[in-house]
């Protein structure tokens, strides 16, 4: 297997995307709305509006949390701890949704794509091998949703800092829980989830179908990252590593069943039942 | 390089064939796409598979260069299983598909790029430059290929076939979509494309644009193999004789050559036919309509075409499956089909 070869499927693929100006407009601003517009309007409301009854409540509500939870709450007021445990663990299973939304509107075309455009029998013709285009296209689906969600928790970090670090006493984010959450949590969901979409992509006779049934199939695993990724910051230390930890392995058994089902005949339209 | 000798035959042996191919058989669905195709492709020469819509010449391709494989049959491609040594076969074949198969969003420089590295080519500036000037592309590369005309993006798939300097090139349709024009230079090409020593196979249903760039002719139909062979030697395996047609004032004075010296069939239908045992019977002929007063407006020996012979073979295909064989007799008749026969694409459009 040729690295070089699957670095230029990968790059190929992402210079097609970004000449897709009405593909990555919207997923920007997709990322803008729930890493940007939403907690900087919630947090700086929160922040705002002080020590009313409806913050004491929220902060109240923090009760219901694990204790070990409860414990790292920073904040001596209650608009200080309601917009610190909104930041910390409100926003977190964003960080799942954003990227499976993106990653999964551009596996949903990869295969489908070039077989619709034609380019299937230029890719089949070639001495690539099939794990080579998988793998290239896998990559290249998975970079858009994973950079754009690297780089709205940059801005978050920046957002929740600046909003809400004064309450606190002083910048306190990313915390050890989100920074497991963003390098070993949401990567092996995100492989999970387009090992699934791009066996899709291979088996639909269409985009069209390849999204719906992407849409289908990922909502559930959508719930899933959310609750884990919520879980994984509420639990014990070790709970994210183990969820992470599991998370890899499924994704990797899915991806290793992925790769099979790619073939040049469905590069072509060939294989029965496209 | 994009020129110049061309690599040893590797392990095939003097003279084998660049592609062998016996009793290939693939089918989709219940669809029999291949049935029972032989194919024997000589080095350095243009093989064209010739055959209406769903005949299996894509299909064909296809299984060349181990992009599928056959379900039955054999098949061996530089001397080796295409599915079993697939990259080192595709890597010597340049394809070009009846769809140009190019990325619209990538420029055509980067859909050249793109290849190259997919060949494993290295400091390939060079071969793009010199492949896309060769097929007179190279002032549009950094246009977005979405906005190329349908030539240039035949113009720009061709260049993508060759700068990899492959042994073999794929050609499905090279022309499908071009005016005239482009078709001709398109051709002209591809025709150059052996004077460097290339082995060449095209695919078409245009029987017109095999017409003298055909080495060797397969025609296809229903995926297998009607007949073979280099077009002289199928129009001579057809038409063993020559044909005349001639035409006169009085036009029933010809009907004295039926019996002439030299003529093995006479048919008059408004003009007459003649099949003759050799061409240098026609003074002859002339000589004896002259001494009897006849005044003769039209001689014209008739030579046959790829389109005779693709319908002369359908019809003997068909006198086949019939329990019949068609003999010199029935060149009159095969001519006449040939007339009234509706066109190959025609006939494509009414395939399943």
């Amino acid at each position: 297997m040729s690295w070089s070869r699957i670095w230029t499927v990968t790059r190929t693929d992402l210079k097609q995307l970004i000449q897709a100006k009405d593909f990555w407009i919207p997923m920007l601003i997709l990322g803008g709305i729930f890493f940007l517009f939403v907690p900087t309007i919630l947090l700086l409301s929160i922040t705002a509006i002080g020590d009313v009854q409806a913050v004491a409540q929220i902060s109240q509500a923090l009760e219901v949390l694990p204790e070990r939870a409860q414990a790292a709450v920073r904040g001596d007021t209650d608009a200080g701890r309601a917009s610190y445990a909104l930041a910390v663990y409100l926003f977190a299973p964003v960080a799942v949704v954003v990227p499976l939304t993106i990653s999964t509107a551009v596996g949903a075309s990869t295969i489908v794509g070039e077989r619709e455009r034609g380019t299937g029998e230029f890719l089949a013709h070639s001495p690539a091998a099939v794990k080579e285009i998988y793998l290239g296209k896998l990559i290249a689906s998975l970079l858009p949703g994973y950079a754009t969600t690297l780089l709205g928790f940059g801005i978050y970090s920046m957002v929740v800092n600046l909003i809400v670090g004064p309450e606190v006493g002083g910048w306190f984010f990313p915390t050890r829980e989100w920074w497991v959450l963003m390098l070993w949590v949401v990567p092996p969901f995100l492989a999970l989830t387009l090992s699934i979409v791009l066996r899709l992509s291979a088996r639909v006779k269409s985009t069209a179908a390849a999204q719906q049934a992407s849409g289908l199939v990922t909502l559930p695993l959508i719930l899933v990252a959310y609750s884990q990724s919520t879980g994984a910051l509420f639990g014990a230390a070790s709970a994210s590593l183990w969820i992470g930890a599991v998370a890899w392995v499924v994704a990797l058994a899915g991806l290793s069943r992925g790769m099979k089902v790619v073939t040049r005949a469905r590069l072509l339209g060939v294989a029965d039942g496209i | 390089m994009l020129t110049g000798q061309r690599r040893p035959a590797d392990g095939r042996g003097v003279d084998a064939p660049v592609v062998a191919a016996r009793a290939l058989g693939r089918r989709f669905g219940e669809v029999d796409a291949l049935s029972d195709l032989n194919l024997s492709v000589p080095e350095g020469q243009i093989t064209v598979l010739l055959g209406p819509n769903g005949a299996g010449k894509t299909t064909a391709i296809r299984m060349i260069t181990g992009a599928l494989n056959p379900d039955r049959g054999e098949i061996r491609t530089f001397g080796v299983d295409p599915g079993d040594e697939g990259e080192d076969v595709r890597r010597r074949c340049g394809v070009v598909s009846a769809k140009p198969a190019l990325y619209d969003r990538l420029n055509g420089w980067d859909n050249l790029a793109y290849a190259a590295e997919l060949y494993g080519l290295r400091d390939y500036d060079e071969r793009l430059r010199e492949a896309a000037a060769r097929f007179g592309i190279e002032a549009a590369l950094q246009k977005m290929v979405g906005g190329y005309s349908t030539g240039m993006k035949t113009r720009l798939a061709l260049a993508r076939s060759i700068m990899h300097d492959p042994d073999l090139l794929l050609y499905d349709e090279p022309t499908s979509g071009l005016d005239p024009e482009s078709s001709h230079a398109v051709l002209e090409l591809i025709r150059s494309m052996t004077e460097d020593g290339h082995t060449v196979v095209m695919c078409t249903h245009l029987l017109l644009e095999a017409e003298g760039l055909a080495d060797q002719v397969v025609v296809l139909e229903d995926g297998t193999d009607l007949i073979s062979g280099t077009p002289k030697d199928l129009t001579d395996r057809y038409w063993p004789g020559v044909v005349v047609h001639m035409d006169a004032e009085q036009p029933d004075m010809l009907d004295r050559l039926a019996h002439a010296g030299g003529v093995i069939a006479y048919q008059r239908n408004g003009v007459a036919e003649l099949q003759l045992d050799d061409l240098g019977r026609v003074p002859d002929l002339v000589a004896l309509l002259a001494a009897a007063g006849v005044r003769l407006t039209r001689v014209e020996p008739r030579i046959p075409t790829l389109e005779d012979l693709y319908f002369a073979v359908r019809d003997g295909r068909a006198a086949f499956a019939e329990g019949n064989t068609l003999g010199g007799s029935d060149l009159a008749a095969r001519f006449d089909r040939k007339r009234t026969a509706p066109s190959l694409n025609d006939l494509s459009e009414v395939d399943p």
